[in-house]
């Protein structure tokens, strides 16, 4: 159990923190310089297109967090181990900042494109329900105090809000909406050139490292959260 | 050259306010967290530092993280 250690994964991660913000800012320089100077124009939407760069990685990311919280969840029910929820509660705030980030980009994108701040399309409303869940999620941990009840309540509001998950994802295909479809799928070919590819495999890159950067302060701030609690008992 | 890149065709504006949203939200909760953690460290700090020196002992010797996270399983739930 030595691996578990919270000393050593806290000092590590103290070490650590600095060379994921530099690599960040790396990775993100190299991605704006792709994004704004080297990658092409759209046929059709011209320089609009370059919204997409911040856009799609950010809904990206907060699909992805969202997802990974709900397994957490998941998990705590079953081997019922506090650290899952302390990661889980770590990485909320960044899924939750990467949603609105995708909502408000999104809703620029859509005045050039489709001549609207806001459609109450399947899209981006199941976003916005998203966005409702991260800040009920967020909320719940600020609210309730007694530590077993907040538990369960959060890790519910993440296994139920998992549901909408594939919604935000099919509703493209399922419904016909303003969205357009996936460009860039794992398992279908994609749609989108390597020229404007690549800048959007940098950019999600520094989204990620951005991320983990996030996860990494806000779960010392509760490890040490916790440690004040020890002393306090002493 | 700038202000055509700056202009965009006409796009500038909602290119560069995408960016700049994205990158003020970024340091936003980057500030936000990294205040919380400096928060913490202090309280901890403070904590520490006015421990009786037995008490300083004890929690030297719990090894608390350990305790907590480890194989931190709860009941209830």
């Amino acid at each position: 159990m030595k691996f578990f250690n919270q000393n050593k994964i806290l000092n590590l991660s103290f070490r650590s923190q600095k060379i994921i913000l530099i690599f960040f800012l790396l990775i993100l320089l190299i991605g704006l310089f792709e994004a704004l100077v080297l990658s092409p124009e759209d046929y059709l939407q011209g320089d609009a297109v370059r919204i997409m760069y911040v856009h799609v990685p950010a809904a990206w990311m907060s699909l992805g967090i969202f997802s990974f919280i709900a397994f957490l969840s998941i998990l705590v029910f079953i081997f019922k181990n506090k650290n899952f929820i302390l990661i889980a509660k770590s990485i909320a705030p960044s899924g939750f900042i990467f949603n609105i980030i995708a909502l408000v980009t999104g809703s620029i994108w859509g005045k050039p494109t489709w001549g609207t701040w806001w459609a109450w399309d399947a899209r981006i409303t199941s976003m916005l329900i998203l966005a409702l869940f991260y800040l009920m999620y967020l909320m719940a941990w600020r609210i309730f105090e007694n530590k077993n009840y907040v538990l369960k309540v959060t890790s519910l509001i993440a296994i139920f809000g998992s549901i909408n998950v594939p919604i935000v994802k099919f509703s493209v295909d399922w419904w016909s909406t303003l969205h357009q479809p996936a460009s860039v799928n794992l398992i279908s070919k994609t749609t989108i050139h390597s020229s404007m590819l690549i800048p959007l495999c940098i950019m999600t890159a520094a989204f990620v490292l951005f991320s983990l950067l996030i996860f990494l302060m806000k779960y010392n701030t509760e490890l040490i959260k916790i440690k004040n609690k020890g002393l306090d008992r002493l | 050259m700038i202000y055509n890149f700056l202009n965009m065709d006409g796009y500038g504006l909602y290119v560069f306010s995408s960016f700049i949203f994205t990158f003020v939200s970024f340091a936003g909760l980057y500030l936000i967290i990294k205040s919380q953690l400096i928060k913490e460290q202090k309280k901890f700090k403070a904590k520490f530092g006015s421990l009786t020196s037995d008490k300083v002992l004890a929690a030297r010797s719990q090894k608390i993280n350990k305790e907590i996270l480890a194989a931190g399983t709860f009941s209830k739930i």
